[in-house]
């Protein structure tokens, strides 16, 4: 194998890096993160999204910046504000389409970074923590993207809001008050959208990037899993570094740059041509003003919110329907402990964990499809009977993945 | 640990724990009294509570059938003008519902009756859903092909399909728990519903 630490960076006296490095630890941060992080040799597509991740973070944060210098956070104004932004602040219509169309590429590649860890174990011993955080963080951007939508105070903003906000009030005894407090008044109002755009811009943002450096820093420590899911840290070389791994710098920086380029391209494409996308990202009783007195005749949530959504509805019990949409969410984060089969990637797996993660996959699609559909009594049975699979998964898994017929797993990455 | 050893390193540990234990306290209940502020903050203010006055409703252009909206304290208040059959058709509902007589529901004393409502003609309830506040739709027609072919006429919650009858009413097996609610009033003429206000309202409140 060839020598790859040429990609150490070394800071010598005299040199500008070494001023600094004598005041900052630079080198020693970026050796450790970037130039001598050891990732396995054999990553493959799934594993762009964690970098795709952070750059529409970094995306989300820029043109949000920009979008809170003409937006104006009050139900007087917030409508037209938003309007005033797409026709006549110069460029503001790219910078707002920038910003909602990423809030939906935020999830999709947010649900492929989640499906590699389910298909490659990535949750397992010694990763739980890079899960938990992670769990965190989809939550944290779940909370982030709600919050955000009701900011252009549209009918469908106005009516989700109001629709999420009473799941509060479905908690036995403290619930209406908890959701009393969370509005600020007693429906959702001009305090409601107030406190909702410092919690968007501000607060939950802030904790975001905290958790995206835990997450990192978490990885970082335990090394990165990879689809034959062997620890690459078994076998070293001479000089102590893992015989399947390479450096991210150069390596991944260049092939993540690769994959940033090319998602860039389909992102801009899906922007210009379609920034609604077909009414899932933008929904149509959007683009009228929130009306406190009438609700649209179909309100769905935004595509991302549909599986949880249908989950919710196919409960015919209020409060029970709050906790199955909780707890579809919930058991995700006990993942870890759900799965008890020593194999980590799925190449190695049983029928049986193929055959629940199928299921599990297809009822969350088939969910997500039923979310954005009336509650018509069939549609209903329907959502009912994929709720029943989707928890399936979860309760059967720590079972089936005990006596799990594995296959032999390779010592070293193929 | 022995004094010896206290000496050799001239810690006290036993001092140290004692201060950092009583600063943890102090600390603790310093930011419980902090929070206060901060969670307070989140409740309704002054302004918030006081915009809760009452309303006139004028239904003096109202027709049998019809439903108006007014907006009380920012919600939609409905008020319905039933005919004899939408009365008459209320009864024969009552074994497929939740809460037929009003028991477990939101309404003054003086519209817990058969129609829900002061005068049987006139319905006024609240029109947010009692599942997670929707504003349900109203649907007067019998049959329908999307609520079900032995619809008798009602409230339809589009966002989860939660199902009322004519006096708001809910039906089993949909989301929301309870009847619609009905908010205090009271009728200052015949064509003139006072919404916000129970019928002497500072008399028996």
């Amino acid at each position: 194998m060839s020598d790859h630490n040429d990609s150490k960076l070394v800071a010598k006296n005299g040199t500008l890096l070494g001023w600094f490095d004598k005041r900052y630890p630079l080198v020693s941060t970026w050796n450790v993160h970037v130039g001598e992080y050891y990732a396995p040799k054999n990553f493959n597509f799934w594993y762009f999204f964690g970098s795709l991740a952070l750059i529409v973070l970094v995306n989300q944060i820029v043109t949000g910046i920009w979008l809170t210098m003409s937006y104006k956070p009050s139900a007087a104004e917030a409508f037209a504000s938003v309007e005033y932004i797409m026709r006549d602040v110069e460029w503001g219509w790219l910078i707002r389409y920038m910003h909602s169309t990423g809030a939906s590429a935020f999830f999709l590649v947010v649900y492929l970074h989640m499906m590699r860890g389910m298909l490659y174990g990535s949750y397992k011993e010694p990763r739980e923590l890079v899960w938990l955080i992670g769990m965190m963080l989809f939550l944290l951007l779940m909370a982030e993207a709600f919050m955000g939508y009701l900011l252009p105070w549209g009918q469908m903003s106005y009516w989700g809001a109001q629709v999420i906000i009473s799941l509060f009030g479905a908690i036995p005894l403290i619930g209406p008050d908890l959701a009393l407090w969370v509005r600020g008044d007693f429906v959702i109002s001009d305090v409601t959208l107030n406190r909702f755009f410092a919690l968007h811009v501000i607060a939950l943002p802030l904790v975001l990037v905290v958790l995206v450096f835990m997450h990192i820093v978490a990885l970082h420590q335990v090394g990165s899993n990879n689809p034959d899911g062997v620890e690459i840290k078994k076998y070293k070389n001479d000089r102590g570094l893992p015989m399947d791994g390479i450096p991210f710098h150069p390596y991944y920086s260049v092939k993540d740059s690769m994959g940033a380029v090319f998602f860039m391209l389909l992102f801009a494409i899906v922007m210009f041509y379609a920034p609604e996308g077909g009414g899932y990202f933008i929904e149509a009783p959007n683009f009228e003003p929130a009306n406190p007195l009438k609700t649209p005749d179909h309100i769905a949530p935004v595509w991302y919110f549909t599986p949880f959504y249908a989950i919710l509805r196919a409960i015919p019990d209020k409060f029970l329907g709050v906790v199955a949409m909780g707890g579809a969410i919930a058991v995700l984060f006990a993942m870890p402990w759900l799965d008890r089969c020593k194999v980590k990637s799925i190449r190695y797996r049983g029928l049986s964990f193929k055959i629940l993660l199928t299921i599990l996959v297809v009822s969350f699609v088939i969910l997500g499809w039923l979310g954005t559909q009336p509650a018509t009594p069939e549609l209903t049975k329907l959502a009912q009977i994929f709720t029943a699979l989707y928890f399936m998964f979860f309760l059967i898994l720590p079972f089936t993945s005990v006596n799990e017929k594995t296959k032999p797993v390779p010592e070293r990455v193929t | 640990m022995s004094t010896e050893e206290q000496n050799s390193t001239s810690v006290n540990l036993e001092r140290r724990k004692v201060l950092t234990g009583a600063t943890g306290v102090v600390g603790a209940v310093g930011a419980t009294f902090l929070a206060v502020p901060f969670v307070s903050s989140w409740q309704p203010s002054e302004r918030a509570k006081a915009a809760g006055a009452p309303v006139n409703a004028d239904i003096s252009q109202l027709q049998l059938g019809q439903m108006l909206t007014v907006a009380w304290r920012g919600k939609p208040v409905w008020v319905v003008r039933r005919t004899p059959e939408m009365l008459e058709g209320l009864a024969p509902l009552d074994g497929q519902l939740r809460d037929p007589a009003s028991d477990e529901s939101d309404q003054p004393e003086y519209c817990k009756n058969p129609a829900r409502a002061v005068k049987a003609e006139y319905l006024v309830v609240v029109g947010i859903c009692t599942h997670l506040g929707c504003a349900p739709l109203f649907r007067p027609a019998i049959g329908s092909p999307d609520i079900g072919a032995d619809w008798q006429g009602g409230f339809f919650c589009p966002c989860h399909g939660s199902r009322f009858d004519l006096a708001g009413r809910v039906f089993q097996s949909v989301p929301a728990p309870t009847n619609l609610e009905v908010p205090p009033h009271h009728f200052i003429t015949d064509t003139l519903i006072r919404i916000g206000e129970g019928p002497s309202e500072g008399a028996q409140a």
